[in-house]
């Protein structure tokens, strides 16, 4: 039961920064559109980071 | 022409591994179907799991299995023994008893036994782990090694071509090499370069291109009817994990440990304390976060596929057959165009971070 609360919060967790991630993502290409290229590259790179975060706690709290 | 023959020889070459072979039960099942969430949790773990034999489909009238057998290679207490699974009829409880030469071997939960000597039948403890009965060494060419075999094959013949292509100073490569070359451009130009540096990207090409691919396409074989869930068995992402640690620390330069063991421009008492951190990063944090993410996000693809796909059985008692159906079969095709994407963007993402903890080894850094 409690497990599946964290693992609840951890997806909870997960998505906040996703979402985070993704809006400044989106305002920097609106604002600056031909480094539409590399701000998806740092986007990228910086949503596995948190995937691997995320599922890394889903995995070892289970 | 070379192209054309090597593909003959490819498809001889799987059609002589796998010969198409039915299986019929012997206790002729009463009801096969899944219906419980209890059978469909069990279906769908044993799905994620490696096997000893393709298994496509079951007649439920006649409980006859098609699929294909593969061979079974198992190093026993009495040596060697081979033979194809189709020896196992198909059973996974260690009911069929294969015997070679009075060694006595089982299947039971997709692992092989070996019996003891008077051992008639394999007996189970409470927690159903084998009593009378030892684990062998396996080196079968089970599923997965059957789907890393194949990749290979495959990437050896499309990139053969296309590196003769070159040899033969054709600059503008013909056939399925066109399709190749922007994607290994690709790799080079978005991946490689700005992550490692102009100046030694070339050395590391080989690895990063082959974990690229070999990645993609065995993500793109586990979305195929065929079932394979290679690179989400950990000890396939946690080897490919452990090439790139191993590459990074070994092509490490000066500064690169000077920087990770005695960092220069913070106080002397906190150096230790981060050289242990550096370390733990770059050997253990580093290869497990790579190893993990590449198993949990295959693993959890095909969890959510496999969930779907039940819920015309979870749902029919209440949605009625037709739209449970409906709702499985939108729902799953759904997820499966995400998937697609999936099994590039890991691909990618795999390749990326390894280049980029390639690029922090081998980066020169100037005089502070």
């Amino acid at each position: 039961m409690y497990n599946l609360i964290g693992a609840g919060m951890i997806v909870i967790g997960g998505g906040i920064g996703l979402g985070m991630i993704g809006s400044k993502a989106m305002e920097s290409i609106a604002r600056q559109p031909e480094a539409a290229g590399k701000i998806q590259t740092a986007m990228i790179i910086i949503g596995a980071l948190l995937e691997g975060l995320a599922f890394g706690a889903l995995i070892l709290g289970k | 022409m070379v192209a054309k023959k090597s593909i003959k020889l490819l498809v001889v070459f799987v059609l002589a591994l796998t010969s198409f072979t039915a299986f019929a039960q012997d206790d002729t099942v009463e009801n096969n179907l899944i219906d419980s969430p209890e059978e469909i949790r069990a279906y769908i773990a044993h799905h994620l799991k490696d096997s000893h034999d393709f298994h496509l489909y079951t007649n439920n009238k006649t409980g006859v299995h098609y699929g294909f057998s593969l061979p079974v290679i198992v190093w026993t207490n009495d040596g060697l023994k081979t033979f194809m699974s189709s020896a196992f009829q198909h059973d996974d409880n260690g009911t069929v008893i294969v015997e070679k030469d009075e060694t006595k071997l089982v299947k039971y939960h997709s692992k092989i036994y070996e019996l003891e000597n008077n051992a008639t039948s394999l007996n189970l403890d409470e927690a159903a782990h084998p009593t009378n009965a030892k684990r062998v060494i396996d080196f079968s060419i089970t599923k997965s090694v059957f789907g890393m075999i194949f990749t290979g094959l495959i990437m050896l013949l499309a990139f053969g071509g296309l590196a003769r292509g070159y040899k033969k100073g054709k600059t503008i490569p013909k056939g399925f090499s066109r399709v190749l070359e922007p994607l290994v451009i690709y790799v080079r130009d978005e991946i490689a370069r700005p992550n490692i540096g102009e100046k030694k990207y070339r050395k590391f090409m080989g690895f990063l291109l082959t974990v690229f691919f070999f990645i993609w396409i065995l993500n793109m074989l586990g979305l195929t009817p065929f079932g394979f869930n290679v690179t989400g068995q950990i000890a396939v992402t946690a080897c490919l994990a452990i090439f790139t640690m191993v590459i990074y620390l070994v092509s490490g330069t000066k500064d690169f440990w000077a920087h990770t063991l005695w960092m220069p421009g913070v106080p002397y008492i906190l150096r230790p304390i981060l050289a242990v951190i550096e370390l733990v990063g770059f050997i253990l944090i580093k290869p497990f976060s790579l190893l993990l993410r590449l198993f949990a996000n295959i693993t959890a693809g095909h969890f959510i596929v496999m969930s779907l796909i039940a819920l015309m059985v979870t749902l029919k008692a209440s949605f009625g057959p037709v739209v449970s159906t409906g709702m499985s079969l939108v729902l799953a095709l759904f997820i499966m165009f995400i998937e697609i994407l999936v099994a590039f963007l890991q691909a990618f993402i795999f390749t990326m971070l390894s280049s980029l903890f390639i690029g922090m080894a081998v980066e020169e850094h100037d005089e502070h």
